[in-house]
């Protein structure tokens, strides 16, 4: 078996020897298998079982051959020993009364030896005792009064070995194993010498039994064990493989069940059979289905409630205010009709409702979003005109203030799969903004575009955000300074929906923002709904050569996407930075 | 214009609103009627014969959208919705169920007078004219229009989209644009309006309406005519 190892061995060896310039390939294949090893409990526990049992089989394979061999030499040295005593008698009766110097000794040897190996007719003389067939050797020893011997032999003696002439010559009985040449093939033999004692003679005889029925019955025995543990391994990876799928097979189907469960079939349930561990796997994972299923109903409910509740608010508030609405209109109009002294209330009369308005419609849309029905309508359109529409609306606003208004666009129409309203919207919002904090300094705003993502950049050098404040602008109702004057009169929720509808694209809105140099946002949006924002066409910062020369620091373009690992960040969150200091960044992330 | 006053049908559940809404339709030259419930709104149709319908969405006893679609059924009257949801769900309904035009609770007075007169605007003194579009034919004084002779019905808002359409037929016409032109907006407004009623177009006219001939979109910038 170990041969039949070390073969294998070598054979892989050379393989991959010859494999070695395709070494890469080979390391593919190592991935495959282990991927599949790693995500296979099924492989996993059939190979571990394969192997442990082949360990085993192994041991006790050899273990029970050992004993077997052990136990077959046992057997026929005591035969042999016996065979070689009645052999000795033989002998000894034939050689008893040889002359000690008879020239016919050798004659009388050969006799005596043929007694051995051709037994008497009469049946008298016990040639065997199971010991099989042997080969007699006799050697003449000399005589017993020192004088040399004749060195008279018959039979191979030079097939024993030393120790046991040796051991003999002494006058001892033993035997040995010994491997010797017979013809082309080598033969195991056992031996067993002794001395013979013969008139004046010390003679040795010798019997070689050939142990070759013995290791037939050890090369079958071992055969036998071999195709038997093979077979043993081959069933008991079967029998593994039969369990394991047993198991496998349903926690892969709660898998899938999981899986779809996850992707809302919450009417998923893994069907369960009998009462073992897999069925209160079942049973477990249904009970958990169903609770979540049931909050998620409730949740449902909550937002349905919540949507509907919006629903009602609106339409009971905004009926009787079209009545105002219209009234305060006509009032309007006509105010040069009405007393002077009416002039100025009916003109804040018909301001301040369209600041109601304004806020009802965000609160209407922020509870839209946190009722999570805020759907988008998503069309390809030029982005440039989407800006240009929200440029229109804060026109007025720019030019009562004084405000210069610069616009960065490319030549080229800027193709994007947005929501235009949202889009529109936000821009409006940020414009806004900057307009409120630009303290009549320029506000910029830059479009670029690259070829996953828009984005818009709106730049106002006001009064910029205090350390910490960057963590508040878009939080709801949060005002940057309370006593300043304030132009359009903003609802407080602008940038919280602009954030919202940003998230909805799976886009970013991002602020920077330091004191006194102004602030900036950045909103970025994906091209199409289907890609994953990992960077923005612009900068966020300082960028502009005015502030270069400010003893600020200015992130270039690689510095800030580097700081802002942009693509690890879910859900248009505003990730977080660590530029220096006087860069800050806002957003829910903080919150 | 020596035409009678035009006659305004205001429906609407909220008595202090449609006092109102008339008062303000009035002082804009508009004669005014008041229904208040849903199931009265056809039978006042019928007998008042109205230039325009102004309906609020949410009625009592039927919804505006039901009245809506009732009296599509019977004609091509300009239906103004008056709605209090804004939501794109709601809106979008309350277009496919035949409105032409829709403004959310609370309107400012100037805007809705100038929708409704959009919606009243008659193509005056229009020159014989014969136009073509797609495979259609438009007879422009007689409001017309016909496929190999045969004759296909259209709102008036809707001949007054294909028009616009068909009088540059080169031209791409963006949905601000068609709002401006078509609906009589001053500042741009909600595209919704656009496309639903470019749906509503096409599935009266075009041979399929997956596949437009006469009315085609252009990717990114909004819709032109078909060549004749």
């Amino acid at each position: 078996m170990f041969s039949e190892q070390l073969a294998v061995t070598s054979l892989a060896g050379r393989a991959t020897d010859a494999l070695r310039p395709a070494s890469e390939a080979v390391s593919e294949l190592a991935a495959v298998a282990g991927a599949t090893w790693r995500r296979s409990l099924k492989i996993r526990v059939v190979s571990s079982t394969v192997v442990l049992s082949s360990t085993v089989v192994l041991v006790l394979g050899m273990v029970l051959q050992a004993q077997l061999a052990q136990r077959l030499i046992e057997n026929k040295t005591q035969a042999a020993l016996l065979q070689a005593d009645n052999s000795r008698i033989l002998v000894e009766s034939e050689l008893g009364t040889v002359d000690p110097t008879s020239a016919s000794l050798a004659g009388r040897l050969t006799t005596a030896v043929d007694r051995l190996t051709n037994p008497d007719p009469s049946g008298s003389a016990p040639t065997t005792a199971g010991a099989g067939t042997y080969e007699p050797v006799l050697v003449d020893g000399g005589g017993l009064s020192g004088e040399a011997g004749t060195g008279q032999k018959i039979g191979p003696l030079e097939d024993v070995p030393a120790v046991l002439r040796s051991a003999a010559e002494r006058g001892a009985l033993a035997h040995k194993i010994i491997t010797v040449k017979r013809g082309p093939t080598m033969v195991t033999m056992l031996a067993v010498g002794m001395p013979v004692a013969s008139a004046g003679r010390t003679m040795q005889l010798y019997l070689l039994f050939p142990l070759t029925a013995e290791q037939r019955t050890l090369t079958l025995v071992q055969s036998t064990l071999v195709v038997g543990g093979l077979v043993l391994l081959v069933l008991v990876a079967g029998i593994a493989s039969l369990v394991t799928r047993q198991v496998v097979v349903p926690i892969r189907q709660a898998a899938e069940v999981a899986e779809r469960f996850a992707d809302g079939h919450l009417e998923e349930r893994m069907p369960v059979v009998g009462e073992d561990d897999i069925a209160r796997l079942g049973t477990s994972f249904n009970e958990m289905a169903a609770s979540i299923q049931r909050q998620i109903r409730q949740l449902e409910e909550f937002g349905e409630l919540q949507r509907g509740f919006t629903s009602d608010v609106s339409h009971e508030l905004r009926t009787p205010l079209t009545t105002v609405r219209m009234a305060a209109d006509l009032l309007y109009e006509s105010r040069d009709q009405l007393h002077p002294v009416l002039h100025r209330p009916t003109e804040l009369l018909v301001r301040e409702l369209d600041r109601f308005e304004a806020l009802l419609a965000d609160l209407l849309e922020i509870s839209r979003v946190d009722a999570g029905v805020a759907e988008l309508h998503l069309e390809t359109v030029d982005v440039r005109g989407t800006m240009a529409r929200a440029v229109a609306a804060v026109r007025a606003v720019a030019d009562r203030a004084g405000t210069p208004l610069e616009i960065d666009q490319p030549d080229d129409e800027v193709l994007a799969e947005i929501d235009p309203p949202r889009v529109e919207r936000i821009v409006r919002n940020l414009l806004t903004n900057a307009l409120d904090h630009g303290e009549g300094h320029p506000v910029r705003m830059t479009l670029a575009v690259d070829a996953d993502a828009v984005a818009v950049l709106v730049r106002d050098h006001g009064v910029g955000l205090q350390p910490g404040q960057q963590e508040l602008v878009f939080t709801r109702f949060w005002r940057g300074d309370p006593s300043r004057d304030r132009r359009t009169g903003g609802t407080g929720l602008g940038l919280s929906i602009s954030l919202e509808d940003a998230r909805l694209h799976g886009g970013w809105l991002q602020a920077w923002g330091a004191p006194g140099q102004g602030s900036a946002f950045r909103l970025t949006l994906p091209r199409s709904p289907n890609i994953k924002l990992t960077s923005s066409p612009l900068p966020l910062g300082p960028d502009d050569a005015a502030w270069n020369t400010q003893d600020v620091l200015v992130p270039d373009e690689a510095v800030s996407e580097e700081a802002a690992p942009n693509g690890a960040v879910p859900d248009g969150v505003v990730p977080e930075s660590d530029e220096p200091d006087p860069v800050v960044r806002a957003g829910p992330g903080h919150q | 214009m020596v035409r009678m006053a035009a006659r305004v049908l205001v429906v609407e559940d909220d008595p202090a609103a449609a006092e109102m809404l008339s008062i303000a339709l009035r002082q804009a030259g508009f004669e005014t009627a008041v229904v208040s419930e849903g199931p009265k709104a056809m039978p006042a149709m019928r007998e008042l014969k109205p230039d325009l319908v102004l309906l609020d969405l949410m009625l009592p006893g039927m919804s505006g959208i039901d009245v809506c679609k009732a009296i599509r059924a019977e004609s091509g009257i300009p239906i103004v919705m008056l709605t209090a949801k804004s939501d794109t769900i709601d809106v979008v309904l309350g277009l496919e169920s035949g409105a032409d035009d829709y403004m959310i609770k609370p309107p400012k007075t100037q805007e809705l007078v100038a929708r409704l007169r959009a919606r009243l605007r008659r193509i005056d003194a229009a020159p014989p004219e014969k136009l073509s579009i797609g495979d259609l034919t438009i007879d422009v004084p007689g409001h017309q229009v016909s496929r190999d002779g045969e004759q296909i019905s259209l709102t008036p808002l809707e001949f007054d989209l294909l028009l616009a359409l068909a009088r540059k037929p080169r031209q791409v016409f963006t949905r601000e644009v068609l709002l401006e032109q078509v609906w009589g907006y001053r500042h741009a407004a909600d595209t919704r309006l656009v496309n639903v009623h470019v749906q509503r177009l096409r599935s009266k006219i075009e041979r399929d309406p997956e596949h437009p001939e006469v009315v085609l979109t252009v990717r990114g910038v909004g819709y032109k005519a078909g060549i004749p």
